[in-house]
């Protein structure tokens, strides 16, 4: 077991070095000049000082140097200043956008998990039934309908058509701050988040209960009379969950995509909007922020999962 | 199994052709592709010809699905829309085809070190948000169809080559393959004349998939605004148009119709591919 974690704390731990370093090319990469990034656009600067600060910051060492220099800035929380926005740190921007990403893809998830397998517990238990059939047309949908196009059929049928939900944001602008009205503006955007998701889960969870419900330890309980509830519930689907776990996991970096097009349309003040507006407006400091925070969220939430799933699953020891 | 005489594709061929679900999504597509394709011969508009005399008007006899903002003929940008979208996605699907099959195949015929070093890359880029990378990268390479293409056959590749490199790992160890290198063979015959006949299937499911997979991130680019950029017409910029409120609210035909285009095309590609990964999987004649 502990060599396992070991060895997976030391791949994620290079895999934020090399996102680092690919955060760092691609930035090199963008247009403009990298100093934009590190002057506070309010200040008024001549050429003599602006070479003056480009060697202090050391931008005519060569890349590597460079990169070490950008590295030791970025550990210390030092991104850097947004071009757009006069003189706002990097850093708090994109923290402040963190706490609404989370709140609305744990929203999500826990939907798309609680739906998606329940859903996989029916199709699989009644295979081939209309129940079952009719799940998989509906997951067929929920996986080849993109992110946005469901949000905006949602937006569409809930607000406009059915005035069900409020059409955008996380709060009503004025209004004092209250949990209710929180949930009201969660609710339609997490439930369409989850859609996708959902249905990839259910898919999973079905294929994986088959498989276990034709072991012959499921025969056994069967056999020796446990009810058909129990063997479903404590036999088979706590067998058929682990395959589900990881793909849970795995899927993080697909939903935090799936975030992002449902925080566009919603309005939905998280990392994901911060990202658009920043690409719209060509805000390199800001995108690469956001992307290296993103990116390190995405492989720790993996290396978690893969924990988890080391914990739950003793084979993986051997492994 | 043991009776039969006829090859592995063949057999392939024959269990595709007994899949109604597969057959109807490939007759969708052939449908939708001629549509596409020979629309200016039987419909009077263009994409981009402005009637001044219907603006946001609905569907009519003369505009079967009714006009934009500025006047122009939903149905014809719809239309065209699909070309570039059919465009970018077959493109970039041929591009990261090449650079996947090389990548994987070049992988795994090569020593451990360069095989660590690709495969971590790969994994490097199979952790970031697809679509996070999507957006640094088309900030960087800006709009058009071109930097579109690129930005999709980029993203692309790392799957493919995963699988790939996975086959050939395997082949590697056949007898025939090492008695090819006994003989002196170089890389090309390795990859040319036995690793690709090997991975045919692979890269058949592999690119029926994919060009789903990049008409979805396509449209998505251009929704955001960042792919196929106005005037020139795709699914996903038309879709752009519904995030105006009073699109969305009272000129619902365009973005219906996009939409709509958009889910029937991927539903159709999916159901080709999953047919196709089905009749390729040799042991789906087992059960």
């Amino acid at each position: 077991m502990l060599p396992y974690i070991l060895r997976r704390l030391a791949t994620g731990l290079l895999m934020l070095v090399a996102l680092s370093i690919l955060v760092f090319v691609l930035l090199r990469l963008a247009p403009g000049d990298p100093i934009d990034a590190y002057v506070n656009p309010n200040v008024a600067m001549s050429q003599a000082e602006m070479a003056a600060l480009r060697a202090r910051l050391g931008f005519d060492q060569p890349l590597p140097v460079q990169y070490l220099a950008w590295l030791r800035a970025a550990a210390t929380g030092d991104l850097g200043f947004s071009i757009q926005r006069n003189g706002v740190r990097v850093l708090p921007l994109v923290l402040e956008r963190i706490g609404p990403t989370v709140l609305l893809m744990a929203a999500g998830l826990a939907i798309a998990i609680v739906l998606g397998i329940a859903a996989g517990i029916l199709s699989a238990v009644r295979r081939n039934s209309p129940t079952d059939i009719g799940f998989s047309v509906v997951a067929f949908f929920g996986i080849s309908s993109p992110a946005f196009l469901t949000a905006i059929l949602g937006l569409y049928l809930f607000s406009v058509v059915l005035r069900w939900a409020p059409s955008g944001g996380m709060l009503t602008p004025g209004a004092p701050f209250s949990i209710s009205d929180l949930l009201a503006h969660l609710v339609l955007p997490a439930c369409l988040l989850s859609i996708g998701h959902a249905a990839l889960i259910m898919r999973y969870m079905r294929a994986s209960l088959l498989e276990v419900l034709n072991q012959d330890y499921v025969r056994t309980a069967r056999a020796k009379g446990v009810k058909e509830f129990w063997v479903i519930m404590k036999h088979a689907v706590r067998n058929a969950l682990l395959p589900v776990v990881t793909l849970i996991g795995s899927t993080i970096g697909i939903a935090v995509g799936g975030a992002i097009f449902i925080e566009s349309v919603f309005n939905w003040p998280g990392m994901g909007l911060l990202l658009i507006n920043a690409v719209d407006t060509r805000d390199y400091p800001v995108i690469m922020g956001a992307t290296l925070i993103i990116g390190a969220c995405v492989i720790v939430v993996n290396l978690l999962t893969d924990m988890a799933y080391a914990a739950v699953d003793p084979r993986i020891q051997v492994a | 199994m043991a009776g039969s005489r006829k090859g592995p594709t063949a057999r392939a061929l024959g269990r595709f052709a007994n899949n109604r679900v597969a057959l109807l999504g490939l007759v969708a597509f052939v449908l939708i592709l001629a549509a596409i394709l020979t629309y200016p011969l039987w419909w009077a508009y263009s994409p981009n010809q402005i009637d001044l005399r219907a603006l946001n008007k609905g569907p009519s006899a003369s505009h079967w699905f009714g006009t934009d903002g500025v006047g122009r003929d939903v149905l014809a940008r719809l239309m065209q829309g699909g070309r570039i979208s059919l465009l970018v996605a077959i493109t970039s699907v041929a591009v990261s085809l090449v650079i996947g099959f090389l990548v994987g195949a070049v992988s795994s015929f090569s020593g451990r070190v360069l095989d660590g070093a690709i495969m971590r890359l790969v994994d490097l880029a199979m952790t970031l948000p697809p679509v996070i990378l999507l957006l640094v990268l088309a900030s960087i390479v800006g709009t058009g169809i071109v930097p579109t293409i690129a930005v999709i056959s980029l993203l692309s590749w790392p799957v493919l080559s995963r699988m790939v490199r996975a086959r050939l790992l395997e082949l590697r160890e056949r007898d025939f393959v090492v008695a090819a290198r006994g003989m002196g063979a170089g890389m090309g015959h390795l990859l040319f004349r036995h690793g690709l006949p090997n991975c045919i299937d692979i890269l058949v499911v592999y690119a029926t998939l994919q060009i789903a997979n990049a008409i979805l991130l396509e449209a998505g680019l251009s929704f955001l605004g960042l792919g196929i950029a106005p005037p020139e017409a795709s699914w996903g910029n038309m879709l752009n148009a519904a995030r105006s409120t009073s699109v969305l609210e009272q000129y619902v035909w365009q973005w219906m119709f996009p939409g709509a285009a958009l889910v029937i095309t991927l539903l159709a590609i999916n159901f080709v591919g999953d047919g196709l990964r089905d009749a390729f999987d040799p042991r789906s004649d087992l059960q």
